[in-house]
């Protein structure tokens, strides 16, 4: 279950990456059709987080350290909502560089907690 | 950040403060960023969860959460003398980039764990070399045009 949506929010976070990146590249601002990019990606990690502390609290436990994961789970979660706000008040193409760069750094954060989890085996 | 850095702020000294977070600016402020609570966050865990394990790859991961954080802060702070501590910064840590990278590789035994910059920081995808050469040239920029405005 974990596993699956780990896959799902680092695939979507690069989508949201590579269409952010071709804003930037087209020397574009980000608009309201990213911002909606932004919700989803940013809506699927806080599902991620709140299925993770459930299963944390029913007492399964990641391989490699729990305050590890649990760390990184809040960073993952922060990641694309900080740098869609930094984009708000930075109208030119940075502002959609920088959330390109939030995105692959999400996506990066989630193959860490695969690892961390212990990926496949739960 | 909240900082109104589009509006130029005018300082004692009389011209507008010159900012440094914003256009390509804001990239960087948001690399930092993430690199500040990245190091910042590791060394914590680690000094606090076992920090008898490596000491010194611990003591100089929280060094280099340091010198990210005040780039961080001169950043968004702008001004010249925000882009000379800046720039300072940037230099030192392409230095300790460079430096601990080289330790790391001659001396292995001396880093029974990782560091943010181990192996020029090969675990963050070389990010850490790149940051502050970039850094280094978005600030010098910065003065050229001030000088020339």
């Amino acid at each position: 279950m974990i596993d699956a949506l780990t896959i799902a929010v680092a695939v979507t976070a690069l989508a949201l990456a590579a269409w952010c990146g071709f804003a930037a590249f087209r020397d574009q601002p980000t608009k309201d059709w990213h911002f909606i990019g932004m919700g989803l990606v940013s809506l699927l990690g806080i599902v991620q987080l709140v299925i993770a502390v459930v299963q944390l609290s029913r007492g399964v436990s990641p391989d490699k350290g729990t305050a590890l994961f649990v760390s990184y789970l809040l960073g993952a979660a922060a990641c694309v909502p900080a740098t869609g706000f930094m984009s708000l008040s930075e109208r030119t193409r940075w502002g959609s560089a920088t959330v390109a760069a939030g995105a692959v750094v999400l996506a990066v954060l989630e193959v860490r907690l695969f690892d961390i989890w212990g990926g496949g085996s739960a | 950040m909240p900082e109104t850095t589009r509006t130029p702020q005018p300082t004692e000294a009389g011209p507008a403060r010159r900012s440094l977070g914003t256009g390509p600016g804001r990239l960087l402020v948001a690399l930092y960023g993430i690199f500040t609570v990245a190091a910042a966050s590791r060394s914590l865990y680690q000094l606090l969860a076992q920090f008898d394990r490596a000491p010194l790859a611990y003591g100089l991961s929280a060094g280099s959460a340091l010198v990210y954080g005040f780039i961080t802060f001169s950043l968004v702070r702008g001004g010249e003398g925000a882009r000379r501590a800046a720039f300072a910064c940037c230099a030192l840590e392409l230095l300790g980039v460079f430096g601990i990278g080289t330790w790391t590789l001659l001396d292995p035994s001396a880093f029974p764990d990782a560091t943010v910059w181990s192996d020029y920081g090969m675990g963050y995808l070389f990010i850490p070399v790149f940051l502050p050469v970039t850094g280094l040239l978005w600030l010098r920029r910065s003065r050229t045009e001030r000088t020339t405005a």
